[in-house]
């Protein structure tokens, strides 16, 4: 806890200082929010053109045209790299880990302002990179978000591996140095800027869930950036990190002695941790408006925070479960098995300790808290499939197969996404000053819960059966050909979700500008940014250092006068 | 809107639940001597994993309608957990998890850890775009060398393989588009991949491996059914992938010793 007043800066005047090259972590947060808003639903467009193409091969579509094998993959590449780069790492941590994280520990701003810019217009400019491989010649990569050598790494082994596949890991390069800056900057703050009183453990799960995001940030994204590297030096000075001798049809390919399972090792050290990148805030904010909305303390905060740093510790030692098929030794599989059937328990713990929090509250179904109720029940669909990928027994038929997608889609994607939209109905009044429509959100709430579950549940039926992932049409391979009417169940419920995301369209632009005054305190929440003014002044508390006397969430408390007490609020005010 | 919750995730959670236990689309028919095993580790797994899923949807569904706040005034009760609970909890599961994963483990070693026999049927595997070849090494039992600098797709399969002719070994080798392989005797694969990572899935033989470039990897599997099963490539291997499928017969001895015959017959 350093003195704060040398992060203070002054109120920037002027358009540019103030909105786009903006040195405050709140405009910062919105530029972050709004990219990843942009890149959700490129991705989701994506996907959507994916589904159709794959039921309906033969279809024509606006824009596109005829959807070749080849585009089909780069939908596919692009899908997965815009959604787990530029909206699951990017909203949850960049948005509103960078707006709420300095006004939740009482800080005027982020400890290092300029470099929180910095990263944010590096993921810009990483985001223009990704998207300019579709316009190239060849188009987008055809390898997958998981981009494996040597498919990877050889322009001659397809269309999309030449210029398109250079800017793909360009991007994802420049995207790592930005979380990198990003990570030391989460890390700085959280440890030396929290107010007088905000001790670690009194901090919100929020932020516990964003300082080990950081964390885990700061170890994977080097690893990936190296691995990234040598990928761009093997396709383009002639390095053999990861390929072997060998030939594409028929021609030599110059490269001899590296080792495609190299590239693997690399890429899932950074990839799994990645995951738990993604949930991980989802988890702190379900936390958070769990306990707010059931007007009752987080069941176990302690071992909340300690399921975070177990799951965070043993994400960095399962990357191997990727790569039970690979090729790897058979005995390291056991090691990395056991390993992973472990992050199970701290996993169950937080999905008992919701529970808890809801078993005997006073629940309000305020869109928030439905997102939150949403993402728990997801989190508990998705995790349960976790215990069969993870045992190698068990790969071997589903490994490669539908039923993978459906489990990080659901744990991953969809309870990701939904930490991501409780928080938009949560903090979107502190944000905006507004309040957004409940009814659109009811409306926006049950097309998206019921919709995801149509889309991902049928998945696992699909790999039971046996269908591979990555395949763009289901005609060519005769025991795939029964599976094609689920398959276009799923594309019916994809079209309709991503239809309804359109509610939640309107609903944000209309309630920014349309929507009633918010107070500064709406859900009567308990954290510090709901202590300050709507939207938030400058230096988050308008010249007030404030201090705090109270744990996180001391909703009814016996004897208070009002059933929550505010984190600032003085000690005295009740006995607990 | 807690009863709509409670109606909603319930309901999902029967739907869900229903297509599983009815087997509308399940894991096709086993025809190999690991898929008892195997088939049998996911029951485990899927009932263990069901009781599991169905407790929490359950529970999920009824706290939010249970303990909505229906304006009664009645305030929420004070806790900030229950330590015991907790370890408990905690203990259970780690049971569940790890004594799970240790049921499995004895499968995986069984089809992983142990070479294959002496007297098995050994075919190599080789992946490419996008087309997989099956070489049988002849009445040497020795694989003649192959050469990268050989290769040569336009010539049919010893020359997609890069079959180098001056090797005396390589004269009886018989490379097929099929695979053909006897009932009830052990197979040996050796999966090699040309250019890219494929994969080897036969869902049938409850088998999969992937082919690695640089890499000769020995696998195998049993097969107790005689007929056709298909072969699909399981790892992304470029614009082909979803073509790349092959054909594994598996005929009894005689049918096999007489089809390997009449191969060598063709080649001199």
């Amino acid at each position: 806890m350093v003195a704060q007043e040398s992060h203070e800066h002054a109120a920037p005047q002027g358009f540019i200082r103030k909105y786009v090259f903006s040195l405050d972590h709140k405009v910062i947060g919105l530029q972050y929010y709004f990219l990843a808003l942009t890149a959700v639903f490129v991705g989701m467009v994506l996907s959507l053109l994916m589904r159709i193409h794959l039921v309906w091969p033969s279809a024509t579509l606006p824009l596109f045209g005829d959807i070749k094998p080849e585009t089909y993959l780069s939908l596919v590449t692009m899908h997965g790299t815009i959604m787990v780069f530029f909206v699951l790492t990017t909203a949850p941590q960049g948005g509103f880990g960078n707006y709420f994280l300095p006004i939740q520990i009482g800080a005027p701003d982020m400890a290092f302002p300029v470099l929180n810019m910095l990263s944010f217009w590096t993921t810009f400019v990483a985001f223009l990179v990704m998207v300019a491989a579709f316009f190239v010649v060849g188009g987008a990569p055809l390898h997958g978000w998981t981009g494996y050598a040597p498919l990877s790494a050889l322009p001659s082994a397809g269309p999309g591996e030449g210029l398109g596949a250079d800017l793909w890991i360009t991007s994802i390069a420049l995207f790592c140095v930005a979380s990198l800056m990003g990570a030391l900057n989460f890390l700085t703050t959280t440890l030396d800027l929290r107010a007088r009183g905000m001790s670690m453990m009194r901090m919100p799960l929020t932020c516990w869930s964003w300082f080990i995001t950081a964390i885990l940030g700061l170890l994977a994204f080097g690893v990936l950036l190296s691995a990234g590297i040598l990928l761009l030096m093997d396709r383009n000075l002639g390095t053999s990190f990861y390929v072997p001798l060998g030939t594409v049809n028929g021609q030599l390919t110059g490269h001899r002695g590296g080792s495609p399972l190299l590239w693997q090792h690399l890429f899932w050290f950074f990839g799994h941790p990645e995951v738990y990148i993604a949930i991980l805030p989802g988890m702190g904010v379900a936390s958070q408006v769990l306990s707010t909305f059931s007007r009752k303390p987080i069941f176990g905060y302690k071992a909340m925070v300690y399921a975070m740093l177990a799951i965070g510790l043993l994400g960095f030692m399962v990357w191997g479960h990727h790569m039970f098929m690979s090729g790897m030794s058979p005995y390291s599989a056991f090691a990395f098995s056991i390993m992973t059937m472990a992050i199970g328990v701290p996993s169950a713990i937080k999905t008992f300790n919701w529970l808890g929090t809801l078993h005997r509250g006073r629940i309000q179904f305020d869109s928030p808290m439905l997102f939150a109720i949403g993402f728990v029940s997801l989190f508990v669909s998705g995790g349960l499939s976790g215990p069969f990928l993870a045992q190698p027994t068990l790969d071997i038929p589903l490994h490669d197969t539908a039923f993978v997608p459906a489990h990080f889609h659901l744990i991953m994607g969809v309870a990701a996404i939904f930490g991501i939209f409780a928080a938009t109905y949560y903090w979107f009044p502190k944000m905006f000053g507004r309040m957004m429509n409940e009814r659109l959100g009811r409306i926006h709430f049950l097309f998206t819960l019921i919709g995801t579950y149509c889309i991902f549940m049928p998945m696992h039926y699909l790999g039971l059966a046996g269908q591979p992932r990555r395949y763009s049409q289901l005609t060519e391979v005769a025991y795939l050909h029964h599976l094609i009417p689920l398959n276009r169940f799923i594309t019916y419920a994809a079209i309709i979700t991503v239809t309804a995301q359109l509610v939640f369209l309107f609903n944000l632009f209309w309630s920014m500008f349309k929507g009633p005054k918010a107070s500064d305190n709406p859900w009567r929440a308990t954290t510090l940014e709901w202590t300050t003014a709507t939207p938030p002044p400058h230096d988050n508390f308008a010249g007030r250092t404030p201090v705090v006397n109270h744990g996180p969430y001391e909703y009814s408390v016996p004897g208070a006068p009002r059933d929550y007490i505010m984190q600032t609020d003085p000690a005295t005010v009740a006995a607990h | 809107m807690g009863l709509v919750l409670l109606c909603v995730i319930w309901l999902i959670t029967f739907v869900s639940t229903y297509f599983f236990v009815a087997k509308t689309w399940w894991l096709p028919t086993g025809a190999s001597a690991a898929a008892a095993a195997i088939d049998h580790q996911f029951a485990i797994t899927f009932v263990l994993m069901g009781i599991v899923f169905i407790a929490a949807q359950l529970a999920l569904g009824l706290f939010a309608w249970q303990y909505r706040d229906t304006g009664s005034g009645k305030g929420a009760s004070y806790s900030h957990g229950n330590t015991r609970l907790e370890i408990i909890w905690t203990t259970l599961t780690a049971i569940l998890f790890i004594g799970l994963n240790l049921a499995g483990g004895p499968i995986w070693a069984r089809e992983r850890f142990q070479p294959a026999q002496e007297d098995a049927t050994r075919v190599e595997v080789t992946g490419m775009q996008f087309a997989w070849y099956f070489r049988y090494p002849g009445p040497d039992g020795k694989f003649g060398v192959t050469k990268p600098e050989l290769v040569d797709p336009s010539t049919g399969g010893e020359g997609a393989l890069g079959l180098d002719p001056a090797d005396p070994a390589s004269k009886d080798d018989v490379v097929t588009g099929i695979m053909e392989v006897p009932v009830n005797r052990q197979v040996e694969v050796i999966l090699r991949a040309h250019d890219v990572i494929h994969s080897f899935f036969v869902p049938n033989m409850r088998f999969k491996q992937d082919a690695v470039p640089g890499l000769a990897i020995h696998m195998h599997f049993t097969p107790t059914e005689t007929g056709d099963y298909e072969i699909a490539c399981a790892e992304l291997c470029g614009l082909g992938h979803y073509k790349m499928h092959g054909m594994l017969k598996v005929v009894s001895q005689d049918d096999f010793d007489k089809w390997l015959a009449a191969r060598e017959a063709e080649k001199q």
